[in-house]
């Protein structure tokens, strides 16, 4: 893929955009997953993946310093954990929860750039220009004046990404952005996100349960196993193996003639059959390797059951 | 029927002092429901701004047994219940079971303390019910103070406040201090319900304090439209409700809930017409 190439240039000319050192994150006495230690190059287009439960959300907010590490460090943009946040943009999982909102679209837009503003400021033109120049960037301009709670699902996923990118992020972080969005949806929101990436240079994070659509813009991803947080370059993660353990289903990724990749489950499967799959706490406590998480240790671990 | 009819000397009972009070008073309370209804609905928390006025209730009944000021009761009562809930969240203030369930003891509470004092309970009505004519003049200038506190804070913090309203998730990661405009929220909720309460009782609050908001929400399409519309609504009710209960032997409160009620219904009627 013509795009690895471009990114792989970029990882040798920019600093890491997110780097985990030994990272672990407990929710309730519960630990989450543990031992995260990998970096990720600014520029890049990452996925979290893993099956429910395993703590994606959770390290979005752990990456945005809004949950407390249990121990070791994460680094976002140079910075701590949260003091650089001004320079992330957040989308985070919406469901319908704005489904009643009377706000416009421009509104909502608006408060991306003025809603942290203590005191009395007028909004003034150019705040309103760059607003404009948002919405046009994810195709919605022309729904400015209508209310949230008139736009379909994938509008409103776009109202939120212009939110996001209209106070000029280095970092994009979202959560399930294409998640009870149709088909055409998943793909203009994609396509947002390509362009983001390709002309703005932006860093984007995304946590997704399908792959399949973000496949052609992904340069790596980060897949929560065995209570393990590990990074991997995509060519590293399309192992049907490693993705049938990390699912706990039965998934093959198939290569069409053009090239294009998709990972999809079997048929079906055996009634009886037992997915090769952990409890997260259980297996994290004798799966103690605190050092290099590389990449192509993370096959071998399949194996590791008790 | 002894009553139902229109009284001719409407206008002379609309110059009596009790009545100018009525106006001045329905004006303050107005101006501090209209603005924070809008940020109620905005943060779903409707039942828990319902349910404030009816925690202030035991302090209400609680406080003429005592023999102190109704309003000073009512609002330490709501303002603490206000300060609990906030310290719990905003998500706290959506889980209705709890809030209702403290709701109905709070008000049998209420009932309990009325029911110590023959005074106490002489007032219990006018409590559930209102007594907008029966305002003083000093009550008036605590609402004139009220409302100047109120729009003096909510012009330093409006737009974090709105955008905790609207964007919960998104406000804290961008450094909101989501926690303390909960808390501010609900305190200042406790405010207006106590300036409120008197004019129509903590019975029919949500017909002053949300319902013109709810109305306004759907005409305005800019926040500080619809509190502006909502405010003219409640004043407009509050108003009408005093010039038509000159007019015919109704009490005021139920006439500024009716027409309250009529705006939001004819509001809501009219965007179902344009949305076929």
């Amino acid at each position: 893929m013509a795009q690895d190439d471009n990114n792989e240039h970029n990882k040798r000319t920019e600093a890491d955009a997110i780097v985990f050192r030994d990272a672990a994150v407990a929710r309730g006495g519960r630990t989450i997953w543990q031992h995260g230690s990998f970096s990720i190059p600014a520029g890049s287009v990452t996925a979290i993946v893993g099956t429910n439960g395993t703590g994606k959300t959770t390290m979005m907010k752990a990456e945005l310093g809004l949950l407390p590490l249990t121990s070791g460090s994460i680094t976002i943009l140079g910075r701590p954990a949260g003091a650089a946040n001004r320079l992330i943009g957040y989308v985070p999982q919406s469901y319908t929860s704005d489904i009643d909102s009377n706000l416009t679209a421009e509104q909502s837009v608006l408060l991306g750039l003025t809603g942290t503003r203590f005191g009395i400021h007028f909004v003034t033109k150019e705040q309103r220009a760059k607003v404009r120049e948002a919405m046009a960037f994810t195709g919605i301009a022309d729904k400015a004046r209508l209310r949230l709670s008139e736009l379909s699902g994938g509008l409103r996923q776009r109202v939120a990404i212009a939110q996001a990118l209209v106070s000029d992020p280095k970092l994009l972080m979202l959560d399930e952005p294409l998640a009870n969005l149709d088909l055409a949806s998943q793909r203009s929101v994609v396509h947002v996100l390509a362009r983001l990436n390709q002309e703005l240079g932006m860093t984007i994070q995304v946590v997704a349960h399908d792959l399949n659509m973000l496949l052609p813009i992904l340069t790596g991803a980060i897949y929560l196993l065995d209570g393990h947080p590990h990074y991997a370059a995509m060519n590293q993660v399309l192992d049907s193996s490693l993705l049938t353990h990390l699912y706990g289903t039965q998934v093959q990724v198939i290569t069409t003639p053009q090239g294009d990749m998709f990972v999809t489950p079997t048929a079906d499967e055996r009634q009886d059959m037992v997915p090769d799959t952990h409890n997260p706490a259980e297996v994290a406590q004798f799966h103690h390797h605190a050092g290099s998480h590389g990449a192509s240790d993370a096959p071998k671990q399949t194996g590791v059951t008790r | 029927m002894t009553g139902f009819a229109f009284d001719p000397e409407w206008m002379g009972t609309l110059s009596a002092p009790f009545m100018t009070n009525a106006f001045l008073a329905g004006l303050c309370i107005a101006v501090a429901a209209g603005v924070m209804g809008y940020f109620t609905i905005a943060r779903q928390s409707t039942f828990a701004a319902h349910a404030l006025a009816h925690i202030g209730l035991p302090g209400a009944t609680g406080a003429v047994l005592l023999g102190l000021p109704v309003s000073l009761g009512l609002g330490a009562f709501a303002l603490a219940g206000a300060l609990v809930i906030g310290a719990l969240g905003k998500r706290a203030s959506q889980r209705e079971i709890a809030t209702g369930t403290v709701l109905a003891f709070a008000t049998g509470l209420g009932l309990f303390f009325a029911r110590l004092s023959s005074s106490a309970s002489q007032q219990m009505q006018s409590i559930l019910f209102g007594s907008i004519l029966t305002i003083t003049t000093d009550q008036i200038i605590g609402f004139a103070a009220f409302d100047a506190i109120l729009l003096a804070v909510l012009a330093v913090i409006y737009r974090p406040l709105l955008f905790s309203s609207v964007d919960e998730q998104v406000a804290q990661a961008k450094g909101v201090p989501i926690g303390a405009m909960n808390v501010a929220f609900m305190a200042i909720m406790a405010g207006v319900i106590t300036i409120a309460v008197p004019a129509v009782g903590t019975l029919l609050i949500f017909a002053l304090v949300i319902t013109p908001a709810a109305t306004a929400n759907v005409i305005a399409g800019t926040p500080l439209r619809a509190m502006v519309l909502a405010s003219a609504l409640c004043l407009v009710s509050i108003w009408g409700g005093l010039v038509l209960a000159a007019m015919f032997p109704a009490p005021p409160s139920f006439i500024i809930v009716s027409l309250s009620t009529l705006f939001w219904a004819l509001a809501k009627g009219a965007g179902a017409l344009r949305r076929r």
